[in-house]
């Protein structure tokens, strides 16, 4: 089948940028839609045009590296699926696809399709963690933790940290993303003495970063290939208000 | 050139404990005196780099990717094994360490596998304090399942995403340092040689990504924890940037590289589907519990599975092993599929697939129950294939998975160049010439929590080094080295792209040095490698600049790395006169088809020395002994 792409050109994080029509010709079912990207790439070195620039790495799904906006909408119209998992055959002959990179003022583009999500790994840094030094540890069976804990703990660690829920959010706001974080380790009794002091530091630093505030709209839990809860906000939310009452 | 493992003699169990003993230890006020620079961001390079800087070393880390939580360990999904006996039911660090020696077809170090099982019981400790959401029981302990190659119940795991659960615990573990400013952080930032100064490893030459800029690094020790090569096949299970180039670049300053050719095949992976696949996909091996393999009895039938009848079916794996059934070790089963489509009777499009077939399992236990077990692994192939395989069989084909060689190591993991350490799957010390299912994870958290940080202080304090700065010739050169590949990439303005190169690349190496090899394939692919280097270098088409993002330079360098690696793999398979493992060599089979070892005269680590460009790598020899695990024959008949 015959696919039209018009992706979104940006040399560099000065450059101003435009969107440039490419048609892709013989692309197959069985594709996914990295390769058809690849395919398109191939062609544009062989006639000596400047590829277009994507980040991706494991192609499984999982490393969180892949995504765009495919008209519109954040690793494209497949629920619960980042853009390397997405598969042509979800498409038809003759579309028009629009791809765009992340647009949110705290992820600046680097090039084309490729954003910097840099401020993810300082949102952990202020506090995404258990501080527990290598060696301390006590054996894995002293802390017991409820199943139903562990599971829902695990619902909300299954972020793989893309970016998807920032660039669909009208606010560019990072909620369900740092949510996440304090969902997982909140509901474990290894993130309770430092709970407190991590939803004040996470928040503190989301806002830091540029990224907006959430008003409960809810199209990142709509796009978000792993399906993490609107929820999360919800107990990131109380965690963040408790603490900030309680500290002095 | 003399290898020395240093490895301790003596009582196995006390060995570890006595080695470092006798270390040397470094002052806590003097840590922060000195830089230790940490290549890879994976379940061993960001353990370690976590680690050097809780101890309080001052640490940089450099990954390619965007964020060190990209590495691709996050893609393990079955589980990481721990000899904690939560069961039961038999289990001990020996019996780890047992099986480990066996399942590599006794070509691993006793000494570093005992080390290497008695170290997953502090692993997973530490994992669960860092909050690592394992499986639970409903009485809140730890649940656990088994694998392939034991008969005891000791993975632990975290749904299928075992591998990304604990990359995010050591990854959080680093950024906790990062905030505190004792590492700092390099992200899309690729090393590119390797620095070298009075034989000493001293630094490295990066290029930043982004702006092209190349930079110099000194630190008083190098540590690569970069992964494993298993792309120089083009398709494989890892990710698009997983590469050799950290660790090739340092075998061409004088790092040997041991066991090149031991590259671990996974027998249950979705086939290829066309010329523009990219990667390919495992399936985790559990399904083979319930799912049964098979391809029709003749060549070229074309009916639809349930158009053949049971009697014109070939469950060629439960017929040639009844005992052990579909359940075969990878190897095993791998070589088995290949074999029935060479024979012309594989299946799917490109009849280079085996049928995997739930239908029984279905009728006897019920859709819910398979659903229960294996649905998220069902929705992910039907995701992929855009088939059902509640309603048709599954097609799988092995694929490369995992490479058992890597930098030679010793037992401190610090390579023949003082000051090089490598760690996790980059270097070649545990698993022999196969590894064993959950051994990964294990791996390379072991290497990086809990044995370099201890051994890599006995090197500093050892050790007086100058200071050194740019102006250093040595330095110079290799700074002068990486410009060079850059612009001679860029140069050569020819008319292929590096994918094409890469590609047909792979498959000179998957038709002789895969699954099966043999004298006259490996000799053959000894003369078409370096015919098709030559003419990457001549006429490789990449375009753009250095000084700017891109992506197709990045992919030249590694695949111009990949070219002189896979001569060496071949070399290699070519120079081990036996089977063993992952190693397969046609001529050397029992009268059964299995893998024939030949102990008397390949019991050893083979460990090569670079040369220069196009010059016969020369030979070293570790020898391997075996005080505890005697090697025996493996059959699964």
């Amino acid at each position: 089948m015959r696919i039209v792409l018009h992706v979104w050109r940006q040399r560099s994080a000065s450059d101003a940028g435009k969107m440039v029509r490419y048609e892709v010709p013989n692309v197959n079912h069985e594709m996914s839609f990295l390769e058809m990207l690849d395919v398109l790439n191939e062609d544009l070195i062989t006639k000596g045009e400047d590829p277009v620039a994507f980040d991706h790495d494991c192609r499984e799904g999982i490393c969180g590296m892949c995504g765009c906006m495919v008209n519109g909408v954040a690793h494209g119209p497949l629920p619960g699926t980042t853009l390397c998992q997405l598969h042509m055959r979800h498409f038809k002959n003759g579309d028009e696809l629009y791809l765009e990179p992340w647009r949110a003022k705290a992820f600046p583009v680097i090039k084309d399709l490729v954003v910097d999500r840099g401020a993810f790994d300082r949102i952990i840094a202020s506090g995404g963690y258990v501080s527990v030094s290598t060696g301390s540890a006590p054996d894995g069976n002293a802390i017991l933790v409820p199943k139903e804990s562990s599971d829902r703990a695990m619902d909300a660690a299954a972020c793989i940290g893309c970016g998807a829920c920032v660039a669909q959010c009208p606010n560019a706001a990072a909620a369900l993303f740092t949510g996440a974080k304090i969902a997982h380790l909140g509901l474990l009794p290894q993130g309770q003495p430092e709970r407190e002091q991590r939803a004040i530091a996470m928040v503190a630093q989301a806002k830091q970063e540029l990224f907006g505030s959430c008003t409960n709209i809810g199209e990142c839990e709509a796009v978000c290939p792993k399906e993490i809860k609107l929820e999360v906000i919800a107990r990131m939310n109380k965690d963040f208000i408790r603490a900030s009452l309680r500290t002095r | 050139m003399e290898l020395n493992s240093k490895c301790p003699t003596g009582a196995i169990e006390t060995r570890w404990d006595r080695h470092r003993f006798n270390l040397k230890l470094v002052n806590p006020a003097n840590k922060r005196k000195y830089t230790v620079l940490v290549v890879g961001s994976g379940l061993a390079g960001g353990s370690a780099a976590a680690t050097l800087a809780e101890l309080g070393y001052n640490v940089h880390c450099f990954c390619f990717q965007d964020s060190p939580r990209r590495a691709h360990s996050i893609a393990a999904q079955g589980g990481i094994n721990a000899a904690k006996n939560y069961h039961n039911d038999g289990d001990s660090v020996y019996r780890l360490f047992y099986d480990t020696v066996k399942g590599g077809d006794f070509r691993a170090r006793e000494s570093n596998v005992y080390r290497l099982a008695n170290i997953s019981l502090n692993i997973i400790d530490q994992c669960v304090a860092q909050g690592v959401p394992f499986a639970r029981e409903y009485s809140g302990y730890l649940d656990n399942r088994s694998f392939g190659g034991a008969q005891v119940s000791r993975t632990f795991y975290a749904r299928g995403q075992t591998g990304q659960q604990l990359l995010l615990g050591a990854y959080q573990a680093l950024e906790h340092q990062v905030g505190k400013g004792t590492v700092q952080m390099h992200a899309r930032t690729e090393m590119l040689d390797l620095i070298v100064v009075d034989g000493r490893a001293r630094g490295i030459v990066s290029r930043n990504l982004i702006t092209g800029k190349v930079e110099t690094w000194f630190g008083d020790a190098v540590v690569l924890g970069t992964g494993g090569y298993g792309n120089v096949f083009f398709l494989s299970t890892n990710a698009k940037g997983c590469n050799t180039t950290a660790i090739w670049r340092a075998h061409r300053r004088g790092a040997l590289f041991a066991n090149p050719c031991f590259t671990q095949i996974h027998p249950t992976c979705i086939p290829v589907s066309g010329d523009y696949q990219s990667k390919l996909t495992l399936m985790s091996e559990s399904l083979r519990n319930d799912g049964r393999v098979w391809v029709p009895l003749k060549g070229g039938d074309k009916r639809t599975p349930s158009q053949i009848p049971e009697n014109e079916r070939d469950y060629f794996l439960e017929r040639k092993y009844p005992s052990f059934g579909n359940l075969v070790p990878r190897d095993v089963a791998s070589r088995n599929a290949k074999m029935v489509c060479d024979e012309g009777r594989g299946v799917g499009e490109t009849g280079l697939s085996v049928y995997l077939d739930f239908r029984d399992a279905i009728q006897r236990l019920g859709a819910p129950v398979i659903k229960e077990r294996y649905g998220n692994l069902f929705d992910m192939y039907n995701r992929i294939t855009g088939e059902d395989p509640y309603n048709e069989p599954m097609r799988i084909y092995p694929a490369i998975h995992y490479t058992m060689g890597g930098l030679w190591v010793d037992y401190n993991l610090m390579s023949n160049l003082p000051g090089l350490y490598v760690i996790g799957e980059a270097n070649f010390s545990d698993h022999g010439a196969n590894r064993l299912g959950a051994s990964a994870l294990m791996q390379g958290l072991a290497d990086g929590y809990f044995v370099l940080p201890n051994t890599i202080g006995d090197y500093l304090a050892s050790n007086k080094l100058d200071k050194l700065d740019d102006s250093h010739t040595a330095v110079k050169q290799a700074v002068a080295n990486v410009q060079d590949i850059t612009k001679r990439l860029l140069n050569a303005n020819g008319k292929r792209t590096v994918d094409s190169f890469h590609r047909e690349l792979g498959k000179i190496m998957w038709d002789y040095c895969g699954m099966a090899r043999n004298e006259q394939g490996l000799k053959k692919a000894l003369n078409e490698i370096p015919a098709l280097r030559e003419e990457f270098w001549k006429s490789v088409k990449v375009l753009g600049s250095g000084e700017e993002l891109n992506q197709s330079l990045e992919k030249a360098g590694r695949v111009a790395d990949f070219f002189e690696l896979a001569e060496l793999m071949c070399r290699d398979a070519l120079d081990r006169n036996e089977s063993c493992g992952g190693h397969f060599r046609e001529e050397y089979q029992t009268p059964e088809g299995e893998a024939a070892r030949d102990d008397e005269h390949y019991s050893y680590a083979a460990a090569w020395e670079y040369q220069g460009p196009g010059k016969s790598p020369v030979l070293h020899k570790e020898p391997l002994s075996f005080d505890y695990v005697h090697p025996a024959q493996r059959s699964y008949k």
